[in-house]
């Protein structure tokens, strides 16, 4: 069994509970530990930017504390936005002494000093790289054989360069895993876009805009459901479909789905065990069985 | 009609703080406009980003300060990784938008939220839409 310390986000509590309960249930499967960081706090969600502000770093490092302090090496993130975040913030400021003096001086009250040594890796680069499609192979015991899977990566599991879980241009990491589920993955030319992140709160038209493109693009080719990796693209090109339904005339949507969730399916755990409620995807594992 | 050309002192000022913001140097842009072809709100922006690089060259920073194109951005680097010059356009976009978010000037009003959808947003939607257009 390998252990990691594990940094859940504040949306995998709320919205994204699904992901989370679907990666422990897998988790437990492949006898991975997920142990929760305890008073983790808010990584931020978006990388500053900017070269004159460190304060803006204090957050995101300050969970690198916390996982030294469980006597971690590595954590675990499953939400995109954080895995980015964590780990950009984490190569800024290790790489750089006078930044990591600079912001364990600020975090005086701290016992532990951040030595800068923390390996942010998402679980699809555990599978990959500690798993191994596979060891994730003879865990599959309901190969998933007839489903098409359009995998999206969006920006953050990708970019920019240094920051990403794979290849930033051509990443293979979410097809090899659909594979080795014994799923058929799709080649579709919107996975690397941008589904309009957190616009969504301030101008909902562009988001919406960018998830009729986006679906319909996996749709067109030959897509039956998404798999995706991060929260809030999973609001806005899977929850906010409804609402392209509404204004665009034969607009037919996908299900969208955790790539845990569909780990857990060809593992053959309880769609409820994994929290899908998708009446489509449901739907369809009725036939499935049925048959 | 724009007089292009005029780095005045106050112009100057300006652009010498997104260079320090972003530690980007604008001047090696040569327009190839490879960001703009790649960018996928293109269509939703007044000016295209390397119009926007154009402008910073020539001391037109109001011009982009005052555009829709730095606040319909969402950072999804896209352009940062494609661009054959290696200039980080996010970055530079994000200073711009510092230079206007440090004078307390906030491009999103909750609100301007209805009250329905409040409920539903994800959190991360929330803090991140906060720290972008918020000062």
């Amino acid at each position: 069994m390998k252990s990691f310390a594990y940094y859940p986000g504040c949306t995998l509590k709320t919205t994204g509970k699904a992901f989370e309960q679907s990666a422990f249930a897998i988790a437990k499967v492949l006898d991975i530990q997920m142990r929760e960081i305890e008073r983790w706090n808010c990584c931020g969600t978006v990388f500053s930017l900017t070269t004159d502000d460190t304060m803006h770093h204090i957050a995101t490092i300050r969970n690198m504390i916390r996982v030294e302090e469980m006597g971690e090496s590595e954590v675990l993130v499953l939400c995109s936005m954080c895995y980015n975040t964590l780990k950009r913030a984490n190569n800024y400021i290790s790489t750089d002494p006078v930044k990591l003096a600079e912001l364990n001086d600020f975090m005086y009250k701290e016992e532990l000093k951040y030595s800068g040594k923390v390996k942010v890796r998402h679980l699809l680069e555990i599978l990959r790289d500690d798993v191994g499609w596979d060891g994730l192979r003879e865990k599959v015991t309901n190969p998933l054989e007839d489903i098409k899977v359009a995998s999206y990566y969006g920006c953050a599991l990708v970019r920019p360069q240094g920051a990403g879980v794979d290849n930033l241009e051509d990443p293979s990491v979410m097809e090899d895993l659909v594979r080795a589920l014994g799923a058929k993955p799709v080649n579709w030319p919107s996975r690397l876009e941008c589904c309009g992140s957190y616009q969504t709160l301030a101008n909902k038209d562009l988001v919406l805009e960018r998830t009729e493109h986006i679906v319909s693009s996996a749709r067109e080719s030959g897509a039956d459901l998404i798999i995706l990796s991060c929260p809030l693209c999973e609001f806005n090109i899977g929850t906010r479909q409804a609402e392209v339904a509404e204004r665009s005339y034969g607009f037919k949507g996908l299900p969208v789905l955790y790539f845990t969730q569909l780990m857990g399916l060809a593992m053959g755990i309880d769609p409820d065990d994994l929290g899908i409620t998708d009446e489509r995807v449901l739907a369809r594992l009725k036939e499935k069985v049925e048959s | 009609m724009i007089e292009l050309g005029r780095h005045t002192k106050s112009r100057r000022d300006i652009l010498d703080k997104v260079e320090r913001i972003s530690e980007v140097d604008v001047f090696a842009c040569y327009q190839c406009g490879r960001c703009s072809g790649d960018c996928p709100s293109i269509n939703l922006m007044d000016i295209m980003p390397n119009q926007a690089i154009r402008f910073l060259q020539l001391g037109e920073v109001e011009a982009v300060l005052s555009s829709k194109t730095i606040w319909v951005c969402a950072s999804c680097f896209t352009c940062t990784s494609r661009c054959p010059k290696g200039i980080d356009i996010a970055r530079v976009l994000e200073a711009l938008r510092q230079v206007c978010l440090r004078k307390n000037i906030d491009q999103l009003d909750l609100n301007n939220i209805p009250e329905e959808e409040r409920e539903r947003y994800p959190t991360i939607a929330w803090v991140s839409a906060l720290r972008k257009l918020s000062g």
